[in-house]
Parts: C-alpha cells; sequence; structure tokens
C-alpha cells in the first residue's frame, strides 16, 4: 500500500470503534505492560488516542505509532475490563494490519513470516534440522522443567531458558482420520505448531482422551499455523496465505467440533478469522463461519462435551496451581472447566494463587522484542505461583508453558510445568 | 518547544528513559478522561525519586515552563490537559506506601499510589480507608486530594478533605516543604493540607501525605428499593435523614439508568420502574439490624413497590453490581459520554431531575441520571457523538443549562469532579467576582510566574 490516503482512509473505518473509548484510564488497572512502565502509549487508552489521533492526520510520524501499537501483549485484559466496551486487541490486530501495509513490515518479520510460516514444509525441515543440534549447543539447567541454556546461541536468545524441541514432532505419527467410538463424536484435532514441535506429550495426552472416550479424530499433518503470530505483526497476505492453506484441510466440516491445545488457536477460529479474513472469498468466508462455530478448547471439550466431573482428591494428592492463559479465560471464557478437568484427577489438590488471570508476560513474538519487560511480568507470575508452594503449575497454553518455564527455571523453581490435559490423561490407564 | 539543552537538563535529573519528546509521546499526554480537545506538551518526564521530582519543579520554574501533574489521567474536568503546553509531570512512578500505622491509625503514602491498592493495603490490617471514587482502581491518592474525590460512602463517611491530616509537597521554588501532622489534633500555623486538598496542581507539586484511616464498619446491610416516580424516591431519602439514620450509601438511579443496565448487565431490574434507591447501612451489628428495619419502613410509607434487602454477601454485591454497571451501561449506548457532576441540596433532587428533564428535551439530547442520592451529588450522563458538530454544539449548551439550573437551586458545580477546565468559565456564577480574586491572589503569591497548572480553576 505505502500510501498514506489509503492508511487514513482505512483508520477512517476504525473510528468508529476507537471512539467507542471515552478515554476513562481504567485499561490502567488491568494492563500487565502498563503495571511494569507506567507509560500512556503502552496502555488501551494511549494506543487508542494514538491510533485516533494518525487517522486524523494529527500525528505524522506513523513508524512512531507503528512502534507503539506493537508494543502489546495482546492480552485481552484491557478489552475485558473495558467498562465502555472497547475491543481494544479486535482493533489493534486491524491497525497493526493497516499500519503495517504503510510503514512496511521488518526485515527479520519478513523472513520468518513470508519466508517460514507460509511454507510449512521448509520450516518444519529447519525445525528437523535444529532438533538434531539443539543438544551441541545446549546444557541442560532444571530436570524438572526440562529446561537448558544456550551459550552458544545467547547472542540471540539472551539468558533463555529453554524448553527443547521434541525428537520427533507430533506430525510425525501421520494423519490421523478414527471413525466415532462410543462418544458418538468426531473432532479435527488442530495441534498447533508448540505443541507439534515441543509438548509432543500434550498432543498425546490428547489423542489418549479422545481414544478412552470413543471420540473418532481427524488429524491432517498438513496443518499449518493458525496465523495469529502473522496477524499480529501485520503481516495480512502471510495470514490469509495461512487460512487457506488450513481451509483446504479443514473447510469441509465433516467433524464436529474442530478441538485445539492452545487458547489462541481456539480463538483464532473463534473469533479472529471470521474478524479478520474479509480479503477472502465468501466461500472462504463461510467456511470460516462455520469453523468458528465448532471450535473448541480441549478443556471445554472434555468437561462440556464428555461430562467429566471432579472427584474428591485423595490424601497424597500433590498440588497443583493453575494459570489462567488471557486468550483462554478473557477471550473464550474457558476457567471452570479447566478446573473440572484438573479436579477430575484424584491424586490432585488444586491450590489457586493469587492473580491466576493476570498474563504472564509472553505475549507471542513480545517475548522476543521485549524480553527485558516480558520477563518483569513473568517474574510476577513465577512469584505468585512459587507462593502456593504447588509442585505442578498447569497452563492452558503451550506459549504460557514455555514462558512460565522460562521464568521458574530462571528462579530455580522446583515446579513441573503441564497441560491440564496431561495430568488428566494421566488417570486414563 | 524546548531546547536540546533543556531537554539535557531534565535528562540530567530523571535519566534519559524518563524523558519523552517525541511526537508520538507528548499526543499520550494531550488528553485526559473529560471530553475537551487535546493539547500537546512540549516534554512529559517522568521522575522515580522524589528529590527528582523537586529538582523538575525547579527547572520548570526557573525557565518558565508550564507544569501539569498527571496521575492516572482519569479527572473528568480537564485537570491534567497541557493547556499552556510545557512539562507533563507523571507521578506513577512515585507509588509506594511508606508507613501504615495500626496503633495511631495513619497511613503515609506517596502521591502516584493507586487508591484501590492502597485501600487493600489497609484492609488487610484491619483498617479502614473509606475515599472510594468509581475510578479508584485506577487513580492515584495525589489525584484523589487534588480533586477532593468522593465516592459511595461520602454520605456518612466524608470524602477525600476527611481524611487528609498532612501533605508534603514542593513550592514552585522546587522546596521541600511539610504541612499537618501524624497527630489527629494539630494546629500548627496555616491549614495547609486543606488547602492543598482540591487546588489541582495549581498550587504546588504534592509528594506524599499523611492520610486519616479508621476502623471497618463490623456489620452491613444492603437493600434495593424500588419506586414508581423520582419524587416518591427523593422523598425517601430526605425521610431517611430526617429519622436520623444516616446510611453509608444511598444511591439513585433514573428510568432510563434503569433500562440500561438492564439491558446490558441483566441483574434483573424492573425496566418499569421510574427510579430506583440503593442502600447500605453499616455499623455495629445491632445498630445495623435497628437501621435496616427503620430504612425498610420508611421505603415502604413513601411508595417503595418493591424492596428487596440482600441476605448474604453475594446479594449484597449483586445490588452494587446494579450500581457499578450504571456508568459502563450507559457508556455503551452512544460512542460520546460526557458525565456530568451538578450538585444541589438532596431535598432538591426532584426539582433539579424535572429540570434535567426539561433540558434534554429542549436541547434534544439523550440523558441518563444516576448518582449518589444521599448527598445531592447527582451525575447526569449526556450520550452523544463527539464527531457530530451539530449534536455536539447542543450537548455543550445543555451543560450549561444544567449547571445554572443547579445553581438556581442553590447548588454547586460540582460535588466532586473538580472545576479543571471544564468548569472555570462558571466559578463567578457560583461565587462571585471578590472570591475568584482571592483565590487569584493565593495562586500569585504561590505561583508568581503562574506555571503550576496555568488556566485550572480559575481561568485566565
Ligand atoms: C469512570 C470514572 C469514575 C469516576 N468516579 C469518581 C467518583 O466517584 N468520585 C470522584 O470524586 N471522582 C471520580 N472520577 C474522577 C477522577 O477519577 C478523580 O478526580 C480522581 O481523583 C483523579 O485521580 P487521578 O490520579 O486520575 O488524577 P489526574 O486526573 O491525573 O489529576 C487530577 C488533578 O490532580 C492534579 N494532581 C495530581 N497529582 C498531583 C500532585 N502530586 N500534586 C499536585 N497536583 C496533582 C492534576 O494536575 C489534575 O489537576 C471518576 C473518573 C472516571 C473516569
Ligand atoms: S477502559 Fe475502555 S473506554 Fe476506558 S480508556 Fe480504556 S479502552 Fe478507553
Ligand atoms: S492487550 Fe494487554 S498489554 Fe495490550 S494494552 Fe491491553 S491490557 Fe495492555
Amino acid at each position: 500500500m505505502a500510501d498514506l490516503n489509503q492508511m487514513i482512509k482505512m483508520l477512517g473505518e476504525l473510528d468508529d470503534q476507537l471512539v467507542n473509548c471515552m478515554r476513562c484510564g481504567m485499561c490502567q488497572s488491568v494492563c500487565p505492560l502498563f503495571a511494569e512502565t507506567g507509560r500512556e502509549s503502552d496502555v488501551a487508552r494511549g494506543k487508542i488516542a494514538l491510533l485516533e489521533f494518525l487517522g486524523h492526520e494529527m500525528i505524522q510520524d506513523a513508524k512512531a505509532v507503528k512502534d507503539r501499537l506493537d508494543k502489546c501483549l495482546l492480552c485481552g485484559s484491557c478489552a475485558a475490563a473495558c467498562p465502555s466496551g472497547v475491543k481494544a486487541v479486535d482493533i489493534f490486530l486491524k491497525a497493526r494490519a493497516i499500519v503495517t501495509a504503510y510503514v512496511g513490515l521488518s526485515p527479520v518479520k519478513k523472513a520468518i513470516f513470508r519466508g517460514m510460516l507460509s511454507k510449512p514444509k521448509l520450516f518444519n525441515n529447519l525445525l528437523a534440522l535444529g532438533t538434531k543440534f539443539q543438544g551441541f549447543f545446549t546444557s541442560p539447567v532444571n530436570d524438572i522443567i526440562g529446561s537448558s541454556c544456550s551459550k552458544l546461541l545467547s547472542p540471540l536468545l539472551g539468558d533463555r531458558h529453554l524448553l527443547s524441541l521434541a525428537d520427533k514432532p507430533l506430525r510425525s505419527i501421520g494423519n490421523l482420520n478414527t471413525a466415532p467410538g462410543k462418544s458418538g463424536l468426531k473432532v479435527a484435532f488442530f495441534y498447533g505448531c508448540v505443541v507439534d514441535k515441543m509438548f509432543t506429550s500434550v498432543g498425546e495426552a490428547i489423542l489418549k482422551v479422545f481414544k478412552h472416550h470413543g471420540v473418532g479424530v481427524y488429524m491432517p499433518i498438513d496443518q499449518v499455523c493458525c496465523g495469529v503470530p502473522s496477524l499480529a505483526s501485520g503481516d495480512m497476505k502471510s495470514f490469509e496465505d495461512l487460512v487457506r492453506m488450513n481451509l483446504k484441510l479443514f473447510g469441509k466440516g465433516d467433524f464436529d467440533y474442530i478441538i485445539t491445545p492452545c487458547g489462541t488457536c481456539t480463538s483464532a477460529f473463534h473469533h479472529v478469522w471470521p474478524l479478520m479474513g474479509t480479503g477472502l472469498s465468501q466461500a472462504e468466508r463461510d467456511q470460516i463461519e462455520m469453523l468458528a462455530g465448532k471450535a473448541m478448547d480441549i478443556n471445554a471439550f472434555i468437561a462440556d462435551k464428555l461430562g467429566v466431573t471432579e472427584v474428591e482428591p485423595s490424601s497424597d494428592a500433590k498440588k497443583v496451581t493453575i494459570h489462567d492463559p488471557c486468550h483462554l479465560k478473557k477471550s473464550l471464557g474457558v476457567s471452570g472447566q479447566v478446573r473440572t478437568v484438573l479436579k477430575a484427577n484424584p491424586n490432585l489438590n488444586v491450590v489457586e494463587m493469587s492473580g491466576s488471570d493476570v498474563c504472564c508476560g509472553c505475549g507471542g513474538s513480545f517475548n522476543l522484542q521485549h524480553y527485558s519487560v516480558s520477563t518483569k511480568i513473568g517474574k510476577k507470575k513465577r512469584d505468585s505461583i512459587a507462593a502456593t508452594g504447588a509442585e505442578i503449575v498447569a497452563a492452558g497454553c503451550p506459549a504460557c508453558m514455555m514462558q512460565i518455564a522460562d521464568m521458574m527455571s530462571q528462579a530455580g523453581d522446583r515446579v513441573a510445568i503441564k497441560h491440564p490435559v496431561e495430568l488428566y490423561a494421566q488417570t486414563l490407564g | 518547544m524546548v531546547s536540546q539543552s533543556l531537554k539535557q537538563a531534565f535528562a540530567g535529573v530523571v535519566g534519559n528513559d524518563n524523558v519523552m519528546d517525541a511526537e508520538a509521546d507528548k499526543h499520550s499526554y494531550s488528553y485526559d478522561a473529560a471530553v475537551l480537545d487535546p493539547v500537546l506538551p512540549s516534554l512529559v518526564v517522568r521522575p522515580t525519586t522524589m528529590e527528582a521530582m523537586g529538582k523538575v519543579v525547579k527547572l520548570c520554574n526557573d525557565n518558565g515552563l508550564p507544569i501539569t501533574v498527571r496521575g492516572a489521567g482519569t479527572n473528568l474536568s480537564g485537570g491534567t490537559i497541557p493547556s499552556k503546553g510545557g512539562v507533563v509531570l507523571l507521578t506513577n512512578a512515585l507509588d509506594k506506601i511508606l508507613e501504615i500505622n495500626e496503633e495511631d491509625m495513619y497511613a503515609v503514602v506517596q502521591t502516584g499510589a493507586i487508591t484501590a491498592k492502597f485501600a487493600a493495603a489497609v484492609a488487610a490490617k484491619g483498617l479502614f480507608y473509606p475515599p472510594d471514587p468509581g475510578s479508584q482502581a485506577a487513580s492515584t491518592l495525589g489525584g484523589n486530594v487534588a480533586e477532593n474525590a468522593g465516592g459511595l460512602r461520602g454520605l456518612k463517611y466524608g470524602v477525600t478533605k476527611d481524611y487528609v491530616m498532612g501533605v508534603n509537597f514542593f513550592d514552585v521554588e522546587g522546596n521541600y516543604c511539610k504541612s499537618g501532622s501524624r497527630t489527629v489534633k494539630c494546629v500548627t500555623g496555616l491549614n495547609i493540607p486543606q488547602l492543598m486538598v482540591g487546588s489541582e496542581g495549581t498550587l504546588a507539586v504534592m509528594s506524599e501525605f499523611i492520610l486519616k484511616l479508621i476502623p471497618p464498619p463490623q456489620a452491613s446491610k444492603a437493600m434495593m428499593a424500588i419506586f414508581p416516580d423520582v419524587m416518591t424516591a427523593s422523598r425517601t431519602v430526605s425521610a431517611i435523614i430526617a429519622n436520623k439514620v444516616v446510611p453509608c450509601t444511598l444511591e439513585f438511579m433514573d428510568n432510563f439508568t434503569i433500562g440500561a443496565v438492564e439491558g446490558y448487565a441483566k441483574v434483573g431490574l424492573p425496566t418499569d420502574a421510574g427510579s430506583l434507591l440503593l442502600i447500605e447501612v453499616d455499623g455495629h451489628p445491632a445498630q445495623v439490624a435497628e437501621e435496616a428495619e427503620k430504612v425498610e419502613n420508611i421505603c415502604k410509607q413513601n411508595g417503595c413497590t418493591r424492596l428487596q434487602v440482600a441476605k448474604d454477601a453475594a446479594e449484597r454485591n449483586k445490588v452494587w453490581e446494579a450500581r457499578r454497571a450504571a456508568l459502563s451501561s450507559l457508556a455503551r449506548l452512544r460512542p460520546t459520554t460526557v458525565l456530568e457532576d451538578a450538585t444541589v441540596p438532596r431535598s432538591k433532587i426532584p426539582a433539579m431531575m424535572e429540570s434535567l428533564n426539561k433540558i434534554a428535551k429542549d436541547y434534544k439530547l439523550t440523558i441518563g441520571t444516576f448518582g449518589h442520592a444521599g448527598d445531592g451529588n447527582l451525575h447526569p450522563t449526556i450520550l452523544c457523538d463527539r464527531r457530530d458538530k451539530e449534536e455536539f454544539h447542543r450537548v455543550e449548551k445543555g451543560v450549561d443549562a444544567i449547571f445554572q439550573a443547579a445553581l438556581d437551586l442553590g447548588g454547586t458545580l460540582s460535588g466532586e469532579h473538580g472545576i479543571g477546565l471544564a468548569k472555570s468559565k462558571y466559578m463567578e456564577l457560583e461565587t462571585n467576582k471578590a472570591s475568584v480574586l482571592y483565590s487569584k491572589r493565593i495562586k500569585a503569591a504561590a505561583d508568581p510566574k503562574n506555571i503550576l497548572n496555568p488556566g485550572k480553576i480559575l481561568g485566565e
């Protein structure tokens, strides 16, 4: 686009949403980023004001607005608490696409999104190569968490404590397409990038749950990223490429639900695709609407559709605490079901941490671009977890699991990080 | 404009990261919660120590730069719009609770501490800090003192001014000054702490406060009373007080607001009700039981058609949910929400409501009214779209009419939101020329170069 008038016009179309912000400032009280920096441009009110001023040509420097817009976890805490009902995250996603189209995508992001994420074969091959060599570069630091750090790669990754890539990705199981069993249900399983490549155990646990409850599974291994990372970077083209690739596999909808282990992926199907896929054909949009109605988080599926219920904890049950991922709770409203799923395991005793739904600070690529404030936010989460004295922390989002692992590992905590479904699957023979 | 060398001087005091002058950053501090036009500052500084704060003030004064102190920027009167440019001084890094003294029941806090966090810290020690403005989750104590903020508990427990025992501040030359004390009684010198209350950043830059704490009430009881019209509800308010019951909260909602709340929050309010009162009594359990019964009877005698007494904490919460949802529910109806703050003697609420209805008709405006019936502090809330020039012009005219009506009834321009930019033009209407001049003289003595929030409260 790179056309100022075009950008102004598109921001003008957002104006109806922007003007709903009454500048009350109440979002300051929930924004995890603002809590660290105290800067108005880091909180929803400030970003919305900047967009409005840019749209009305009161600000010349679009790049500066983009920088401030990009500095956001997209956690949705502001939108969930806004008295005026301003859908801040929807606004930010749209605005990032508009402003990025004008300012341009950074070369690094171009390489990642256009060169890798939307070329899944290349991406998978590169990671397979990485898996082979990762042992040479990293040294283990925490056996319970399973983290390691890398002296060699530290210029790139800082002092992060990383989880290793899985020896074999989940996709190596191959395509699945089984008929419904005793549940009478058939689901599509969208495992998402991180579960495919890092937390394969989560994927395996889910398949075990499906098998146990007699749920038919359709799992095509050509599935690609849900597109949210591209979109968050304002790269509409990659986003639409990825949506199309996924629609080819899931667009027929010959299943009852499409299940994911990741709050972000579910909210992508449920909310973001219908919101953003405006450049797609009507037929594609119909498929998107259909998927939106069928998308469901695994915890919600287990509790609401499989009817799993809570049991009394045994006397020697282990203490587990729960982190409520932003997209899971604030965007999808799934939090009670997570507790039900965990309480179905008699060997667990759920202890709530303070601020279980406060963002962990990961925010996808926010963690890469703003590691130091991401860490500050993450440390608070770590402190809340540690204060419960739990041996296990459960989080229904693979990205949160990575962030919490980094934080707990750096603090030297011996706390295991699990997806709720892994803990539920332990109870199944 | 601020020269590069002056910017360096500020950076030398607060560090590079805490000085902002990029176009986008300046725009981020050009507005607050008031519906007024934004104005850009030249520079934004965020001191992280008290020493730095004093030095920033001095640098501004030495260079004749206006200072607009900004807490959370939630004020509804334009108090933090840097209307004369200059420096916006952020206080949110100075947010420490320095002391909570259980024995002598006071606390010492820095200006940027968040009201709700402070109240929670106080509650954790078994004490009580009553002022609870609707914005408390975000607002700072400095902002509360500077605006003399009130809240739902104002009727029985008073407002911020009733809890300020001492204020430490920087005068315009950056000298550190102390006033008030940790003692319950203190008559040393001029009553400077109270001079600072409500001064909206025009007299000094406040740094720390000594705030009074009280023991929390042991019990409370909440109820919702539904009335066929505004008259019956207001008569009930007067009758409750006349019967020597002072509820801690006595909140009012008109028919329009009830409809809006029900439409959005679905809390089970009757949308055909003319108005409703939310009432809570608190104190010693025996007293609570007695007062609740009295209130119930008074409501019934005065035409209340339905009364719902909360049996437990969950039901009590439901009552308050309705009140908390008032502004949000209204705010969702139209893009722009102009929340006003006209206050009348409580016996004049029906007359004020009549005026508001007339104003809504005359200027073709949508107005929902809720507020603190117990202290006559109403919040007529005008719903509009500030992009519609013609409509917004009618809004401005309507606002003028609202204040005129409040003053005609012996009321005041502001029950709690302050004067700021928005209402400075009405000051003489409520007081008189001499009083405004007297205030101007005080300001001129304290701030000879007129750099402390110039143009606010007293106008040009
Ligand atoms: C949704 C909503 C609900 C509200 N409900 C209420 C309510 O129930 N009751 C009520 O009274 N108000 C209410 N308000 C108004 C507002 O929140 C209060 O006036 C609050 O006290 C402002 O605090 P702040 O920290 O945001 O101050 P700011 O808006 O940042 O500043 C307010 C004024 O104080 C000055 N100031 C701040 N700190 C200092 C300092 N250290 N030294 C000198 N001057 C200083 C500023 O210059 C400015 O003039 C509400 C506002 C909103 C948006
Ligand atoms: S809470 Fe909502 S209306 Fe208030 S400032 Fe934030 S985004 Fe705007
Ligand atoms: S999405 Fe999260 S980080 Fe971004 S402005 Fe809202 S609350 Fe803050």
